[in-house]
């Protein structure tokens, strides 16, 4: 057990025991060990590393990774769908503990706020005792639980351009509090750079990105000259189902794999009918 | 490995084992059993304490990283002579059947009105999402929590 007081700290512990376990708000690592599938040798908790909660703001977005979803959801801090997604994490206590950071980290594919990071094109910045490297986040994640952060690196922040007030997040569950997504969509429309990002969560391995859809809203944009416009009825369905065909989605105890084409299709309709609508400056 | 931390106002020492919960601290090695343990993964808030000044689910926290922090669990709020207003309005409204769930809700009642002491229904719903009660039917407890608000005004 290492409790970390700063960065430099966190980083030479992990460069002394790599493969530690890193614990930051305790919501992912904790159930491990409460339920016996994990009896961590070493762990170092991060939690205490002010440098890791730090937050700006500047044309581009910097998230330190241990920003909480409280803070995120009170703060409204560069990017309103990643605040809607902070809204559905679990609950008042969860959202107090859990961290971006740990989101990213753990790459769970149902990670709420790691649809709008796909969307967002954001950037996953590593450090570790030997330097640090920035990843863009759609090569981070490489499978459910599974990325490329090296066993002595930590994840420090994210990062993103600042797209705007046009995008929006979105999440089917069972109930409004403490539930696992079935599926969650993200959309964001950058008016000033011509940019559509689609996220998926919760249906396939990773959070899948959807290109087919996205050149799709992008053609619509341009129609539109970039500017607020609203879609058609047929124009909303064709952006959802070209979403649907996007998903790789399994069969599990939260839904089905049809289930969760069916949502995403309802999703990405909904989502571009709300989103292309929204003024360049809210 | 031993930590001393600050529990309810007093500064206290022991041993805490390898990947304990703080809950679990509390409960066996504090002798404080106010906070109960139910799912051990944060589902159901049972277990819902203030760890410096901020509600979190004690099972979601490894006591062996508390060492000089600040944790509030529900038997801060009461002597054994008098209850806490909250306390008595859950009893009064009838928001306490079985009673397993009632200190989490107590404690993140206690937390909601410290920072929004006249809550709408919707703000209690969202405030107490994340403590389960398998008896109410949360009516009573959201009646609770008006006449708590109405009682510590």
């Amino acid at each position: 057990m290492d409790v970390a007081r700063d960065l430099d700290g966190a980083l030479a512990s992990l460069a002394a025991v790599p493969g530690a376990d890193v614990l930051n708000g305790g919501t992912d690592l904790m159930v491990e060990i409460n339920f016996g599938r994990k009896r961590p040798t070493a762990v170092i908790a991060i939690d205490r590393v002010a440098e890791l909660r730090e937050l700006s703001k500047n044309g581009t977005v910097r998230v330190g990774a241990g920003v909480t979803f409280t803070m995120l959801l009170e703060r409204d801090h560069g990017s309103s769908a990643l605040r809607e997604a902070a809204r559905t994490v679990g609950s008042p206590q969860i959202r107090n503990a859990a961290t971006i950071g740990g989101n990213v980290a753990t790459s769970s594919p149902a990670g709420d706020a790691l649809p709008v990071l796909a969307a967002l094109d954001a950037m996953v910045h590593l450090r570790s005792s030997r330097g640090g490297r920035v990843v863009p986040f759609r090569a981070f994640m490489t499978g459910p639980k599974k990325n490329v952060r090296a066993a002595d690196e930590l994840v420090t922040a994210i990062e993103w351009n600042d797209a705007g007030p046009a995008q929006v997040f979105m999440k089917v569950g069972t109930r409004n509090a403490m539930v696992i997504a079935v599926a969650g969509l993200a959309l964001v429309a950058d008016r000033v750079r011509g940019r559509i990002g689609v996220g998926l969560g919760s249906c396939g391995p990773t959070i899948l990105r959807a290109p087919l859809a996205e050149a799709f809203a992008a053609g619509l944009f341009d129609e539109a000259g970039w500017r607020p416009f609203a879609p058609s009825t047929g124009a909303c369905a064709e952006f959802g189902a070209l979403i649907a065909t996007a998903a790789r989605p399994i069969d599990d105890v939260r839904g089905t794999a049809a289930y969760r084409r069916h949502v995403l299709a309802v999703m990405g309709a909904r989502a571009l009918a709300r989103v292309a609508p929204i003024e360049r400056t809210a | 490995m031993r930590i001393e931390l600050r529990v309810n106002g007093s500064m206290r020492a022991a041993e805490a084992r390898d990947g304990e919960s703080l809950l679990s601290f509390l409960r066996e090695e504090l002798a404080l059993p106010g906070s109960k343990n139910a799912c051990e993964q944060g589902e159901c808030g049972s277990c819902s304490v203030m760890l410096d000044g901020a509600l979190v689910c004690s099972c979601l926290v490894l006591a062996g990283a508390c060492a000089g922090k600040s944790v509030e669990t529900v038997e801060a709020l009461s002597t054994t002579e008098t209850l806490h207003p909250i306390q008595q309005a859950f009893l009064d409204a009838g928001a306490v059947q079985c009673g397993f769930c009632t200190p989490g809700f107590i404690v993140a009642t206690n937390a909601l009105l410290a920072t929004n002491p006249e809550p709408r229904d919707a703000e209690i719903r969202e405030a107490l999402s994340g403590n389960i009660c398998r008896c109410t039917g949360y009516g009573k407890i959201l009646e609770a929590v008006h006449a708590a608000a109405r009682g510590v005004r």
